[in-house]
């Protein structure tokens, strides 16, 4: 058993559910007790879809138990059949359902029914949402995809966009984003998929000469089945950034057999963060945890395209703790590959940081700890699913990047009179940044470090007098410093000594 | 009162497709009342899930629930299950100090593979005691429906009240504390005494009861809870709900009757309350009167509450769903329903949707999952959880309990200028 007070990912058929919503034309019947409908309003809430999603659940009860569940779930597909009239059906279990073994593959099956019906095995104890979302994508692509579709001919090069989904981080701005840019340098878009295709679509993604994987979460799997079946080789750099989106456009172009050279546009990003009053950024120790896709491309941003140094990487997807592993050891810092939130919480306490870029669950370990905080990954809450375009992918995905991630800091002229001046009244060293208004005071706990060595109040009271988002870093290498000279107490002359020894 | 007994009311009962939350949901708001209880969830990652989706924003503020998520390995062999529990436990007080209470919360996995939480909790209380209780109580879906876990949470909380033999009275459900206090100032103004809470809100001051205490029950989907009461010889006083001012009056009037007070005293006392309940109501009475209200089910508080907007506000009821329906508890309110009221308990949820589609009430009660598609249909709605999570019991919340079902309606009129282009905007 593990104890979790908050967990990152669904279990695995909440992400069959973001498949299926994503989708035309499918219907998902899912074996689950009563309840499990909760799953529904993360979609007709967090997200505002305005329907329903396209699933049907059994809500077994316990009375049910005792009689013959599997009826239940016949019934219930029979049912969903008769209703929806989908081109396709998936079927499969939540983890209560595992456990009673009812066999949704062959119940469904022994219906006879005129569309293809895919079973799906999510094993809700050992695997997660983004998972489940893979599994059931690659599932329908194989049942679907049509293996005499023949290749498209004549034209330009044609791709297809694979990943996007249902409950997607910016899945639906990124898409409109990349579409435009793939336009642009004289690429098509064949399938878009699964958001917004049918099972029809499905069966033509043969048609493409290469496939684009935009969330390497959900459509890795797929689209190596899809390379090794229909032979389309795949882009796998994620454009998230200026450099990634330049590498992105370099890589279509070899692979669509394009000019190397070929124009895509700019984004403001780089002339933002090179006018002056960017300078003040440098060198900010920046915390970054969310999946890998994202956390990964935010550290080469934060490093290459900000000038922010990377003080902490890490993701809750262990199915890509390799590649984070290989992204921290190049920032030169060791990764955090957990699903506990309270790992997280702990490491971010050690560190420190300027500047926390992670979930909805960071946010909160932010405000805990009085860090500024932007959301760069799923999970999030509603206010991420902005009715403004607000894409992270592409050009203008970068600039919305800039914005986002500067936003939470203190202003430059803010933080020099800050420093300057920081016993007045109203513009102190606990002030939240004044634009963000005085709600967003941080309800800090005045020392998230714990104590290794004592500290003269001389010391103590020179201490307060540096800013406070920056305190805690200097706490920690006063401490650091005293503990590795062996000094007992601290005085005013060991803050000055630790100063003077870390500075570089 | 007990002619809706005797004259059964006909209800339409269906099965199929349930769109309802489970009992682990009523930890929401439980964790809160009672402030220094714990409960954790034995259960699978959709458990957590729940909750936490449930919980919105809220958990932000140190939630005191958690859940012990099963993995694999514990499923392959049971005997280990236990120890992992006890270690779960263990790691949690030792996080948590200040807890006093900890429920064991069960789940559907937790019931399917029957995992003793009663014996668990039992050995834990040996282990952790005399610093923590340790009690047990299903929440799973297969058993529970919302509101009905925080009837097993209380009907585990009732053997462990201490006894007494004098007379005293016994609210039962969990109240806004803003509203405890009215009732308690009110029952004081009519020396009724004393009066306990059941959930109290720290759990060392659990509420005594014995063969001499009376209840009142304050929520609808108490069954259990006043079952096992009645076991330790407690009497429940039949009342309509105190939704509404009359409804409150006719709560405060069974109590009232046991206590022997005199009518004209009783009158003294409530009539200001009453008379300003009842001109609070009229404003929403003009606004919500002839309007067609079509109730889904979620957490049984919708007979009561149909029978408010009926009586009071006179509204008319399309279809009132419930998820169960305690015929005993409910008496006096279905006596109070407009003859010929559709009833309906459990649910087919597309069969149900077609009804509300086919009658196009001016205002549905339902929860989150279908209220954004139903808007999006141009149907007007009113999400039903807030009815849970808002103080709407008692004289001075009678008036906000309206402006609840007024606040769509206000909007949907407001926003009349700019319809939505073509019906739903697709989101993705």
């Amino acid at each position: 058993m593990q104890l979790t007070l908050w967990t990152y990912e669904a279990p695995p058929h909440v992400g069959a559910m973001r498949i299926a919503t994503a989708m035309e034309g499918v219907h998902y019947v899912l074996h689950a007790p009563q309840g499990d409908t909760y799953a529904d309003l993360l979609f007709t809430m967090i997200e505002r879809q305005a329907k329903r999603p396209p699933v049907t659940y059994t809500t077994f009860q316990a009375r049910d138990l005792g009689g013959d569940t599997a009826e239940l779930f016949k019934t219930a597909v029979a049912e969903a059949y008769e209703r929806f009239r989908p081109q396709a059906l998936i079927v499969g279990a939540s983890c209560t359902a595992e456990l009673i073994q009812d066999d949704p593959g062959g119940l469904a099956r022994a219906l006879d029914l005129p569309v293809p019906v895919v079973p799906l095995e999510l094993p809700a104890y050992q695997k997660k949402e983004n998972w489940g979302a893979a599994e059931t994508f690659y599932r329908l692509v194989r049942a679907l995809a049509d293996p005499a579709c023949p290749r498209h001919a004549g034209g330009r090069p044609r791709c297809n966009l694979l990943g996007p989904a249902a409950l997607g981080f910016r899945h639906r701005d990124d898409v409109t984003e990349i579409a435009a840019l793939l336009d642009r340098i004289g690429v098509d878009v064949g399938v878009v998929a699964p958001l917004g295709a049918s099972p029809a679509d499905l069966a033509r993604l043969g048609e493409a000469d290469f496939n684009v994987v935009l969330y390497p979460e959900i459509a890795s799997t797929a689209a190596r089945w899809l390379q090794k079946t229909f032979g389309q080789p795949i882009v796998a750099t994620v454009p998230i950034g200026v450099g990634a989106t330049r590498d992105f456009v370099a890589e279509v172009a070899r692979v669509a057999g394009l000019p190397a050279d070929v124009a895509a546009g700019a984004s403001r990003l780089p002339w933002y963060s090179h006018s002056v009053d960017s300078t003040y950024l440098t060198g900010k120790r920046v915390f970054i945890f969310g999946d890998a896709t994202h956390a990964i491309a935010a550290a080469r941003i934060a490093r290459d395209e900000l000038g922010f140094t990377v003080a902490g990487l890490g993701t809750y997807g262990r199915e890509f703790a390799r590649e984070v592993r290989e992204a921290a050891a190049h920032h030169g810092v060791e990764a955090l590959v957990t699903d506990d939130y309270l790992e997280v919480e702990a490491r971010v306490a050690e560190l420190q940081p300027d500047l926390v870029l992670g979930t909805q669950m960071e946010r909160h370990v932010a405000k805990r700890l009085g860090i500024p905080c932007a959301v760069i990954s799923a999970p999030v809450h509603v206010q991420d699913f902005p009715a403004r375009h607000s894409p992270q992918m592409g050009f203008e995905g970068a600039n919305v990047i800039f914005d986002t991630w500067v936003h939470p800091l203190m202003m430059g002229l803010e933080e020099h009179l800050l420093t300057m001046f920081r016993e007045d009244f109203e513009f102190h060293g606990e002030a939240a940044p004044s634009h963000l208004g005085t709600a967003a005071t941080p309800d800090r706990k005045p020392d998230p470090a714990p104590h290794s060595a004592g500290w003269a109040p001389d010391a103590e009271r020179e201490l307060r007098k540096v800013p406070f988002f920056v305190r805690g870093k200097a706490r920690r290498n006063t401490e650091r410093f005293a503990r590795e000279q062996g000094i007992a107490l601290i005085t005013v002359e060991t803050l000055y000594h630790a100063k003077a020894h870390f500075s570089s | 009162m007990t002619a809706a007994l005797a004259d059964p009311v006909p209800v339409l009962r269906e099965r199929g497709q349930r769109e309802v939350f489970c009992g682990l949901t009523g930890i929401v708001w439980l964790h809160r009342k009672i402030q220094d209880a714990f409960f954790l969830v034995v259960g699978s990652r959709t458990c957590a899930h729940l909750i936490q989706s449930a919980a919105g924003v809220m958990i932000f503020a140190e939630p005191r629930f958690a859940t012990a998520i099963i993995e694999e390995r514990d499923l392959a062999g049971l005997a280990d299950m236990n120890e992992e529990l006890d270690r779960v436990v263990d790691q949690l007080l030792a996080r948590r100090p200040d807890i006093r209470l900890l429920f064991l919360v069960g789940s559907c996995p937790s019931e399917v593979i029957k995992l003793d939480l009663g014996r668990a909790a039992a050995r834990l209380s040996l282990r952790h005691r005399p610093a923590v209780r340790i009690l047990s109580y299903s929440g799973s879906g297969i058993e529970t429906t919302f509101t009905q876990g925080e009837d097993a949470c209380l009907a585990a909380l009732v053997p462990e009240l201490p006894r007494e033999e004098g007379k005293s009275l016994l609210v039962v459900g969990s109240l806004a504390e803003v509203v405890e206090d009215q009732f308690r100032r009110i029952f004081a103004d009519l020396e009724i005494g004393p009066v306990r809470f059941l959930p109290p809100r720290r759990a060392e001051d659990l509420p005594p009861v014995g063969p001499e205490t009376s209840f009142l029950l304050a929520q609808p989907f108490l069954g259990e809870t006043a079952r096992t009461l009645e076991e330790r010889g407690a009497t429940r006083l039949e009342a309509p709900f105190p939704l509404g001012a009359e409804g409150t009056t006719g709560w405060l009037a069974a109590a009232a009757a046991a206590w022997r007070i005199e009518p004209d005293r009783f009158r003294d006392v409530i009539s200001p309350c009453r008379e300003r309940s009842r001109n609070a109501l009229a404003r929403y009475r003009a606004e919500l009167a002839g309007k067609r209200v079509f109730f889904f089910p979620d957490s049984q508080l919708e007979v009561p509450l149909a029978r408010f907007l009926s009586s009071e506000l006179g509204m008319e009821l399309v279809e009132v769903g419930t998820p169960y329906l305690h015929r005993r508890h409910l008496a006096e309110e279905l006596a109070l329903l407009p003859p010929g009221t559709l009833l309906s308990e459990g649910q087919h949820v597309e069969r149900q949707l077609d009804r509300c589609r086919a009658a196009r009430p001016d205002i549905t009660v339902c929860g989150l999952g279908l209220a954004n598609p139903l808007e999006a249909e141009g149907l007007t709605t009113k999400w039903s959880i807030e009815l849970v999570f808002t103080p709407i019991h008692g004289y001075e919340q009678a008036a906000d309990l309206a402006g609840l079902f007024a606040r769509p309606l206000r909007r949907r009129e407001a926003l009349s200028g700019m319809p939505m282009a073509g019906g739903a905007a697709p989101c993705s």
